[in-house]
C-alpha cells in the first residue's frame, strides 16, 4: 500500500484500519478482556487515568486494549472521550485526613505515629524472573489490601509546628481556582495551574526532568517527607441538602517532598505531587518538578530546564507532544516542494557545489 | 529462579571491577570509570556498592550490611538477603566480626581495624556536581586541582550565615590531592575516615564510577584555616543505651509530637546494652 496514492486515499485508509482491527481481534469489545486488564495491567490503567485527567478505570482499561498497550495513545482515547462529558458539579476539596492509606511511608523519620506501612510494593524485591512465584502466601491475619486509619499527623505537620518548614506555599491563589481543562494555559502560570499541568503530564517526561534536578541541573536536594496512597471519598455539596454527600471513592497517590532552599537556610521548602491511582514514580517526579518550578518565587537562580515553566509546562503533555512529533508522518509535500525550489535557486545563483564537498 | 555465578556477576565482570578498584586504591580519591552492570536491584538502591561487594567477596568473608546505620532497615535486609542467596556468605550484624561492611549513609561507631573493608553506596560521586553539573568541566577541574568553586561556595555560606551549611556528603580532600564525595554520610562521621586503618571502597553504579580511600590516608574536610570544619555532635542520650557520643535517629512517638532519640548504629547500641 503506497503512502499517498494520487487517487484512492479513502480506500487506503479503510484498509489500514482493517489491519489494526485484525491485530486487535476485537478483543477490546470483550468485557472479560477489560476485566482482566483492570486486574493484570492496573498500573498501566492508573497511568492512563492520571495523564488523561479522568478517573474511569473501566474506560482506561478499554483504552489500553484498543491502543494495543500504547499508553499515550490510550491517554489520547480517554482525553477525547473526556471532552464529550458535561461538567455537572465541582466536588469539595479532598481531605487528606480522610485518605485511608493502603501504603504510607516517610523517608525522613525512622518511625512515626501510624508507622511505616509498606503495603504491596516491589521496592525491596530482587528483579529476577520468578521472584514472586517463590513467595509464600500471606499469613492469615495479614492485612490484605485493607486500609489503615487515616487520622495520623503527617511528618510535614510536625516540622511545621517546630517552625522548620515553610507555611503553605500556595499564596498566589485567587478565590476561584483556575481549571486547565476549561481555560487555555497562559504564562506566567500560578502554582495551582502548574500543578494541574504537571498532574496530567507524561510520566517519562517528568521523570527525566525530576532526575535532572537530582543530578545538578537545578539542584535542590529532596527528601521524601511522606509518600502515601489510599482511598479518598469524594464529597459533593448539593444546594438542596445541608450536609455534603459522598458520591464515591477514588484511589490517590500523594507525595510531599521537603527541600533545602538556597535562598533561606532557616526552613525547609515544599514540593507537592498528587496522582490518580497507584502512581508513585510520577507523584515523586511531580513533587520534584513542582519544587524546581518554584525557583523564582524562592529567589533562586533559574538556569536549568526543570526550573523554566514555559519549557516544562509546554512540553509535558504527551497528547500534544506525540501529535506534533508524529504529524511529521502526514503529507508535507507542498512545503517540501517550495523548500526544494529555494535550494535549487540558491545553487544556481551561487554556482553551487555538491553537499558532499 | 535463574542460575547465577557466585555473588551474581560473572567472573569476567567481577575481574573488570577489581582491576578498576586497584587503580582507585592507587590514586586515592580519584574517580575511576567502570563498566557498571544492571543489577537486579534498582539504581539508587545501592547498585554501585552491590557490584563492589560482589567483586571482592570470597566464600570465607563475613558480610555486614547496614542502611542508615541499622542492620534491620528494609534495604539493608534486601541486600543482605541478595548475597545470602547468591553467594551463601556468612552474615553478621557485629561490626567487629565483619570482614566486609556494605553501608549506605553511615560509618559504624565502633572503630574499624586493619583488614576490614567498608563498601559505600554512592549516589553522586562527583563532589562538585551541585556547582557544576557537566562532567566535561569537572574532569578538567580535578585534573588541575582547581577546587575554587567549593571554596567559593563555603565562603558564600559563611558570609551569609556565619557558618557552613553542609550537613551530609561534606566534601573532603584526600591526601592533599583529590576532592571527594564521602557519600551522604552525616558530617558527624567524617573524622572516622581520616587515617582509618580500614580500606574504604566507594561504588556509584548509576554514574559508573569507583573510588577509594586506602588505609592510613589523610582525609580532610574542605575548610578555611580561620574557619575550621567543626564536627557535628549529638548530645541527646540514646533512650536505650544512654550513649551521648553516637549519632541518633529521631523517632516521633505520638501525634502530639513526643520525640525519642535512639542510636542509628543498632549494633553499637545493642553491644552497649549487653555490656
Amino acid at each position: 500500500m503506497s503512502y499517498v496514492a494520487s487517487k484512492g486515499g479513502a480506500a487506503a485508509i479503510d484498509q489500514a484500519h482493517r489491519l489494526v482491527a485484525h491485530a486487535l481481534q476485537r478483543q477490546e469489545q470483550e468485557t472479560a478482556s477489560i476485566e482482566s486488564a483492570l486486574r493484570q495491567q492496573s498500573r498501566a490503567v492508573d497511568r492512563i487515568m492520571a495523564e488523561a485527567a479522568l478517573y474511569a478505570p473501566y474506560l482506561a482499561a478499554k483504552a489500553l486494549l484498543q491502543a494495543q498497550g500504547d499508553i499515550p495513545e490510550a491517554v489520547f482515547l480517554l482525553r477525547a472521550h473526556r471532552v464529550t462529558l458535561p461538567q455537572l458539579a465541582t466536588a469539595l476539596p479532598v481531605a487528606r485526613s480522610q485518605n485511608r492509606p493502603l501504603r504510607r511511608i516517610s523517608a525522613v523519620f525512622k518511625d512515626l505515629p501510624g508507622g511505616q506501612r509498606l503495603g504491596a510494593t516491589y521496592d525491596y524485591s530482587h528483579r529476577l524472573f520468578g521472584y514472586f512465584a517463590d513467595q509464600e502466601a500471606p499469613k492469615a491475619g495479614d492485612a490484605l489490601g485493607e486500609t489503615s486509619s487515616p487520622a495520623h499527623t503527617s511528618p510535614a505537620d510536625f516540622l511545621l509546628r517546630e517552625g522548620l518548614l515553610e507555611e503553605s506555599s500556595c499564596n498566589d491563589e485567587p478565590d476561584v481556582l483556575p481549571d486547565l481543562t476549561r481555560e487555555p494555559l497562559q504564562f506566567p502560570a500560578g502554582r495551582a495551574l502548574r500543578l494541574q499541568s504537571l498532574a496530567r503530564a507524561d510520566e517519562g517526561f517528568l521523570l527525566g526532568l525530576a532526575y535532572s534536578t537530582q543530578r545538578g541541573y537545578g539542584h535542590n536536594h529532596p527528601f521524601l517527607g511522606e509518600l502515601r496512597q489510599g482511598l479518598t471519598p469524594i464529597y459533593l455539596q448539593l444546594p438542596e441538602l445541608e450536609a455534603p454527600i459522598v458520591i464515591g471513592e477514588i484511589h490517590l497517590t500523594e507525595c510531599q517532598s521537603l527541600h533545602q532552599s538556597a535562598a533561606t537556610n532557616s526552613c525547609l521548602t515544599r514540593g507537592y505531587g498528587l496522582q490518580l491511582g497507584d502512581n508513585e514514580r510520577k507523584a515523586i517526579s511531580m513533587a520534584l518538578v513542582d519544587r524546581a518550578l518554584r525557583a523564582a518565587e524562592l529567589s533562586e537562580s533559574i538556569d536549568a530546564p526543570a526550573q523554566d515553566q514555559e519549557f516544562v509546562l509546554n512540553h509535558g503533555d504527551n497528547v500534544a507532544a506525540m501529535g506534533f512529533v508524529e504529524h511529521l508522518k502526514i503529507p508535507h509535500h507542498v512545503d517540501f516542494q517550495s523548500e526544494l525550489q529555494i535550494l535549487r535557486e540558491g545553487r544556481q545563483r551561487e554556482g553551487g557545489t555538491d553537499c558532499a564537498d | 529462579m535463574q542460575t547465577e555465578s557466585f555473588a551474581y556477576l560473572d567472573e569476567g565482570s567481577k575481574r573488570a571491577i577489581r582491576r578498576r578498584l586497584l587503580k582507585a586504591i592507587a590514586i586515592p580519591g580519584h574517580q575511576i570509570p567502570f563498566p557498571s552492570r544492571e543489577m537486579p536491584l534498582p539504581y539508587g538502591w545501592g547498585t554501585g556498592g552491590l557490584q563492589v561487594t560482589a567483586a571482592i567477596l570470597g566464600s570465607d568473608d563475613v558480610l555486614k550490611v547496614i542502611d542508615q546505620g541499622a542492620d534491620d532497615t528494609t534495604n539493608a535486609l534486601s541486600i543482605g538477603q541478595f548475597f545470602a542467596r547468591t553467594a551463601g556468605v556468612r552474615r553478621s550484624t557485629r561490626t567487629t566480626e565483619a570482614s566486609i561492611i556494605q553501608t549506605r549513609h553511615r560509618i559504624p561507631e565502633t572503630s574499624l581495624r586493619e583488614g576490614q573493608i567498608m563498601v559505600y553506596q554512592v549516589p553522586m560521586p562527583e563532589p562538585l556536581f551541585k556547582l557544576e553539573p557537566r562532567q566535561t568541566e569537572t574532569l578538567r577541574l580535578h585534573a588541575w586541582g582547581d577546587y575554587s568553586l567549593i571554596y567559593l561556595a563555603l565562603f558564600d555560606q559563611i558570609a551569609r550565615r556565619g557558618r557552613t551549611s553542609i550537613a551530609y556528603d561534606y566534601p573532603v580532600l584526600v591526601h592533599g590531592r583529590y576532592l571527594m564525595s564521602p557519600s551522604p554520610i552525616p558530617a558527624f562521621d567524617l573524622p572516622k575516615l581520616h587515617q582509618s586503618p580500614a580500606l574504604h571502597l566507594f561504588g556509584a553504579g548509576r554514574e559508573q564510577r569507583l573510588y577509594a580511600v586506602p588505609p592510613y590516608t589523610r582525609v580532610e574536610p574542605v575548610q578555611f584555616s580561620d574557619r575550621p570544619f567543626l564536627p557535628q555532635t549529638r548530645k541527646q542520650p540514646c533512650a536505650l543505651c544512654g550513649s551521648t557520643s553516637s549519632y541518633k535517629d529521631e523517632i516521633i512517638l505520638d501525634d502530639a509530637g513526643t520525640r525519642q532519640f535512639l542510636c542509628s548504629d543498632t549494633d553499637y547500641c545493642s553491644e552497649r546494652r549487653q555490656g
